[in-house]
């Protein structure tokens, strides 16, 4: 077995700099998770499908239980608990989520979240395919993703399209 | 989106049925959720498993030795030592001999069972060291396929039970084979519900803490399980008042699964044992193998007898249901659907035969609807055989059999009283809404480019309120009849209210709930009013949410302390202004006299009153402001009778989707164009929260419709361990889904209100699969089995020669 | 499910890459992006004793579009082939990049990870496979370019020796004139591997004969299969929709596709026929609607 080194990292979280002793394989969303104690982020397949993980890695939106800590030394990252402009505010999509019954249980809403608000970064007025696309790394079992879509046509400020069309 | 309508709603509300943002949102948008693999605790190990890889095998040996030499390893638990030192988890048929215990010893009964726990300082230590145990198996003969493990001379699972038949009942309600060799027709068919289940993101997570000084194991799990504490204190051999579960974790989905027994029996006891905090959280692996989190996997046989007017006079039906390698609660999931066995239709006479089997597969768990899902698919794919034989629209047929808007309550064979419905009403909704000429039309234009499409109905109910009667419907020697929610209130010295709910919450928006019901009735600002969740030692009974009974059973229980509180309020105020309280209104903030407005007494006087004044309180009063509820479900309380009858859920909501969608006839691949969902749960409390879960319910129905399947192999192993075997629906897969709201209160609850958890998931198999076979019948195709996949499309479509009705 | 304990090694160039891959030894994973190795070094399918970091190269991070070849170099985001200038030189880019995972995927994934680990449903390797990229791999002391037919020897599986590192990809960008391409894939879900996809690139003579064809599928074999035998004597020829069938038909006969939890080979057969055939046409008509 390779013997266990362990690696000084230094990572911009949410916008405050963090350095850590990392082994090479803690991954990404265990460090943020255990060490950071960022639990925002969360777990929930850890092969890279379900998206929960989602976190915005130097403004763009990546898995976190794909990588492991120690390979995004020097970069950026943005956690859910990252998205609010203040304390005590809300984003506009953590705003819209709430208003337009985006979640249930809350567990895949941080990575979803995320995914939107990467969407919106690049398209500022998204249609229901973009959304849809947009957050097809994300798996919710709540929603149905409807209200997920209203949430982001709400937040772009678009009224709900008839799904007919 | 939706559009609500309430033409038939008792009366004006203030809060209840408005738009308000769920109060739970607040901390799930920022990432201040509560969930139980957040819990860290000073000192806390972890825990890994090792699975057998074989169906079916005794455990010869177990080396655990290069294991526990691996630094940072704390123990290695085998079941030989478990199993002496705890009492299993039974059955809830009558099957003692049926035992389970969280690591098998000394027979392996699936692959993936748990064979042994690691315990480490680390879970990826734990998992380092689970690699290296090594256990040698000797391999015994299996049982895969349901219908073979019924027949003689088979291996059986469990030796001790003498049969893989672990529970078999028939129920004759009413002359069935009179009524079936006089009506004029008969069609049988079969129909295949594959092995799916709710799969939430959130995997199984529990911390166990227990201290030798006060005696108390601490559980913080991600829980969603009627009696759960009572079952964990009975298998740890521990006092009820021992173990004390937080209620207050949050838990990641659960729609019925999250029951993980067994993983916090084997959590509880390593830290007992240990004298440690000990946390599992079951990776993905873990959980889709040996977490026993499947659901129903079920082979219906059915006959329907109908007229030529289309009148359904009767019905048989034969369900198998393949529960795996251990029974749990399980086999009640087929006595469920007893309580709505003929559907919304006047069906006369009914004959049930329920099966439960065990093979050697992962054990089931209860799957949100109880088996009712599985059982619409069945009844529902049978309306469109009837229809189709006798050259009748699916919706004439339905509108024939459908029980009217005057006959409620009504009485089904089985014994249970509908309490209220206007079935008619919702499908026209729902057509109206879709604009079925249109979809006609679409449906049309999609053929003449070449596609197959099919237009599909369902029309299904969701029985509500969890009377659970098919406890001692299914099990005789089980004589439970109290099913029960609690709520207690507090208005405290500063004039805020909090609420005390004695279970977990699973997304359902419990604490919105409680908070608009109290609001409703003591006229308060629901924002103002804090609803927390209490632990099992200081909870009121509960039986958890289940069977879609929230909004009925704590929205009652809710509404009934709340109630107690204002009638307080109103004595204590009528002893001050020296009135009769009926003379007395009571008001947002202040009761009054109803013929002088000038003659009144502020919330905030009351509340002084109430906690600090006690000489101007009315003689025999308590101090203070605080009153309990705890509520038997309406209907409830009584035992089956001889012949099965029993009165099952309360309150019966009732769903009919209309889906238009195409097939790409060269790739079998399916494609939606048109969702619509007419929808009627009684009085909304809260829209927003219906409108989720009936969305929500839609894409689990979609999913196991389309996609989802636990798949073994002939050898009996487990094909579907991660997310690219077993598939769930994405947001590019669930289509945009229209839901139509239509209200018929329930005469039976404080709001009319009637539950809706299971929404949506009750009649979207049945819908789907209802459009797929209207498109497959253009070319004489079928298909009666789901996952629909696109290779199981084509199959049907290359298969056109085979029929599935017979006479 | 967390990964075996490994040493991490981070080569700021390529050199620095090539001769730790030299002296660590046989048990030794290059990673990029990680998006196959990572998840399945969390299951345990791979447990290599060291991972050396290639990500922060930069002189594989470049891209040089040209005007008859586009040079990647391995570690280029598959994000980066969206980008429309590129797209318009190659458009099967375009046309597949939509089905390679999601946008999380494609934000770290990279181009020569994915060639590297070769999964034969992947988009990456079968547009490779079609167009005959040539792939320049490197060791410590040598250095060999391979074509993209040779490169893919089975699942899992190219012909890289395990001291080599993919450096760079030479896609050949073909006449804008007359030009068609398309890239179909059915899965059951969006962003999943495909149960059976088809790529079919033309270019036509002014007078409609075919100039140069390429086409092939993936997921019916062990690797993505390009079918050159079928495609070189059309040369010079017109090709009717009737023909065209037939030659999908005929490619599909020489794939031998296996059964596994979502699709039977005999269903993958009729997939992959149909969207090859559709594939075919599609460039075809595209290629005859749009003169430049």
């Amino acid at each position: 077995m390779a013997q266990i080194n362990s690696y000084t990292i230094t990572i911009e979280v949410n916008g405050q700099s963090v350095t850590k002793m990392v082994e090479p394989r803690i991954s990404l969303v265990d460090f943020i998770r255990e060490e950071l104690r960022l639990t925002g982020t969360h777990v929930g397949c850890e092969h890279g499908i379900c998206g929960a993980c989602s976190i915005l890695l130097n403004g763009d939106p990546v898995r976190s239980c794909c990588m492991f800590a120690i390979q995004a030394n020097g970069m950026r990252i943005t956690t859910v608990e990252g998205l609010a402009p203040e304390r005590g505010q809300l984003s506009k999509i953590q705003d819209a989520f709430c208003e337009k019954h985006a979640l249930q249980c809350g567990f895949c809403t941080p990575g979803m979240l995320i995914a939107c608000q990467a969407l919106i970064n690049k398209i500022p007025q998204p249609n229901e395919t973009q959304i849809r696309e947009a957050i097809g790394g994300n798996l919710c079992r709540c929603t149905g993703y409807q209200q997920i879509v209203d949430a982001v046509l709400f937040a772009t400020k678009i009224s709900s399209p008839n799904p007919e069309q | 989106m939706s559009q609500s309508d309430t033409p038939n709603a008792k009366q004006q509300f203030t809060y209840i049925g408005k738009h308000r943002r769920a109060v739970e949102h607040r901390r799930f948008v920022v990432g201040a959720g509560n969930f139980a693999g957040d819990i860290q605790l000073p000192g806390m190990c972890h825990v890994a498993i090792v699975a057998s890889p074989y169906p079916s095998a005794q455990i010869i040996k177990i080396d655990a030795q290069a294991a526990l030499a691996l630094p940072g390893v704390v123990t290695v638990l085998t079941g030989e030592e478990l199993c002496q030192q705890i009492e299993p988890i039974l059955p809830g048929v009558d099957a003692p001999s049926v035992q389970r215990f969280p690591l098998a010893y000394p027979t392996i009964r699936y692959s993936g069972e748990w064979v042994v726990a690691v315990v480490a300082q680390s879970r990826a230590i734990a998992e380092d060291a689970a690699e290296l145990i090594q256990v040698q198996y000797a391999e015994l003969p299996f049982v895969i396929d349901p219908e073979q493990a019924l027949q003689p001379g088979t291996h059986l699972v469990h030796q001790i039970a003498k049969t893989n038949l672990i529970f078999d009942r028939q129920f004759v309600w009413g002359p069935v084979d009179q009524d079936l060799a006089n009506c004029a027709h008969t069609i049988n068919y079969r129909v295949r519900w594959a092995r799916s289940s709710t799969v939430p993101i959130e995997t199984f997570a529990v911390v166990c803490d227990w201290q030798d000084a006060t005696q108390i194991l601490d559980v913080w799990a991600s829980i969603q399980m009627p009696k759960f504490p009572d079952q964990l204190a009975k298998a740890l051999r521990l006092p009820n008042n021992s173990v004390r579960v937080h209620f207050d974790i949050d838990v990641g989905g659960s729609y019925g699964v999250k029951r993980g027994l067994k993983h916090t029996i084997l959590v509880a006891y390593l830290a007992k044992k240990l004298h440690r905090p000990i946390r599992f959280i079951e990776d993905r692996l873990e959980n889709m193998r040996g977490g026993d989190m499947q659901g129903p996997d079920r082979i219906f046989e059915v006959t329907m007898g109908f007229e030529n007017d289309g009148e359904i006079r009767s019905m048989k039906m034969h369900a198998i249901d393949d529960i795996g390698a251990y029974a749990g609660r399980t086999p009640l999931q087929l006595g469920k659907p007893v309580g709505a066995i003929c559907g919304p239709y006047r069906i006369q006479s009914v004959a049930y035969h329920a099966q439960a089997v065990l093979t050697n597969k992962t054990p089931q768990e209860a799957v949100r609807g109880f088996g009712q899902a599985p059982t619409n698919y069945a009844i529902e794919t049978g309306i469109d055989l009837v229809a189709r034989f006798l050259k009748m629209s699916r919706i004439d047929l339905r509108k024939r059999n459908l029980i009217a808007n005057n006959e409620f309550p009504y009485l089904i064979p089985s014994g249970t009283h509908y309490d209220s419905g206007d079935y008619a009403a919702v499908l026209d909704k729902a057509l109206k809404s879709a604009s079925i000429e249109d979809l006609h039309q679409q449906r049309d234009d999609l053929r003449k480019s070449g596609e197959l499409a099919g237009i599909g109905i369902s029309t299904c109910l969701e029985p509500s309120g969890g009377n659970s009667a098919f406890e001692p419907l299914f099990n005789p020697k089980n004589e439970t009849t109290t099913w029960m929610e609690s709520c207690l209130v507090r208005i405290d010295l500063g004039g805020t209210i909090t609420a005390i709910m004695g279970t977990s919450s699973s997304g359902q928006a419990h604490e919105t709930l409680v908070s608009t019901v109290i609001a409703e009735i003591l006229l308060q600002d629901p924002e103002t009013i804090r609803v927390i969740h209490s632990d099992s030692l200081n909870a009121l009974p509960s039986n958890s949410p289940v069977g879609s009974r929230m909004a009925i059973m704590l929205g009652g229980a809710a509404a009934g302390a709340a109630k107690k509180l204002k009638q307080q309020l109103l004595a204590i105020a009528a002893y001050q202004l020296q009135k009769n309280p009926n003379d007395l209104v009571y008001s947002a903030n202040r009761i009054y006299d109803h013929t002088n407005q000038n003659n009144q007494i502020s919330w905030s006087t009351l509340v002084e009153i109430a906690h600090r004044k006690f000489h101007l309180l009315p003689a025999n009063m308590e101090p203070g402001l605080q009153e309990k509820f705890v509520w038997e479900v309406p209907t409830g309380g009584q035992l089956p009778s001889t012949d099965g009858k029993v009165q099952m859920y309360p309150c019966h909501s009732f769903e009919s989707h209309v889906v238009l969608l195409s097939i790409d006839p060269k790739t079998g691949k399916v494609k939606i164009h048109r969702y619509v969902c007419g929808h009627d749960c009684g009085v909304m409390i809260s829209p927003d929260v219906v409108h989720g879960m009936t969305y929500g319910g839609i894409a689990h129905g979609l999913g196991a419709a389309l996609m989802e399947k636990f798949a073994f192999s002939p050898e009996g192993q487990f094909l579907s361990g991660t997310f690219m075997d077993y598939l769930l629906p994405s947001a590019t897969e669930v289509p945009g889904i229209t839901i139509v709201d239509h209200c018929t209160p329930s005469p039976l609850t404080e709001f009319g209100q009637k539950g809706s958890g299971e929404a949506g998931y009750l009649g979207s198999p049945a819908a789907i699969a209802s459009a797929i076979n209207d498109a497959l019948a253009t070319i004489q195709a079928s298909i009666n089995y789901l996952p629909m996949t696109p290779n199981a499309i084509w199959n049907a479509i290359q298969d056109k020669n085979s029929t599935k009705i017979s006479n | 499910m967390k990964a075996a304990p490994f040493d991490y090694h981070l080569a700021d160039h390529l050199d620095h890459a090539l001769e730790l891959l030299d002296h660590l030894g046989n048990d030794v994973k290059l990673i990029a992006g990680g998006q196959s190795l990572v998840p399945m070094m969390a299951m345990r399918l791979a447990k290599p004793s060291h991972l050396v970091d290639i990500n922060r190269i930069q002189s594989l991070q470049q891209i040089n579009l040209q005007e008859k070849s586009l040079y990647t170099g391995s570690t280029v985001k598959q994000k980066d082939l969206e980008s429309s200038h590129i797209s318009q030189a190659i458009p099967l880019f375009k046309q597949a990049l939509p089905w390679v995972g999601h946008q999380q995927t494609r934000n770290r994934g990279t181009v020569g990870g994915s060639l590297a680990h070769a999964d034969p449903s992947a988009e990456l390797p079968l547009i490779a496979t079609v167009l005959n990229a040539s792939l320049h791999v490197q060791s410590h002391n040598s250095q060999r370019e391979i074509r993209a037919q040779d490169f893919f020897l089975g699942p899992m599986w190219t012909s890289l020796a395990p001291q080599e590192c993919l450096t760079d990809i030479h896609w050949p960008i073909w006449n804008k004139q007359f030009f068609g391409s398309r890239f179909l894939e059915t899965s059951i879900r969006h962003g999943d591997f495909a149960m059976a996809s088809a790529a079919a690139q033309i270019n036509l003579n002014p007078d409609g004969t075919i100039q140069q064809l390429s086409f092939g599928v993936g997921g019916m074999g062990a690797t993505p299969i390009a079918f050159p035998s079928l495609s070189q004597p059309l040369i010079g020829k017109h090709l009717s929709s009737e023909a065209m069938h037939e030659l999908a038909n005929q490619a599909i006969l020489l794939t031998e596709p296996t059964s596994d939890l979502h699709a039977s080979a005999s269903y993958r057969m009729n997939l992959a026929r149909t969207l090859l055939s559709r594939a075919l046409l599609g460039a075809f008509e595209q290629a005859q609607q749009h003169p430049q």
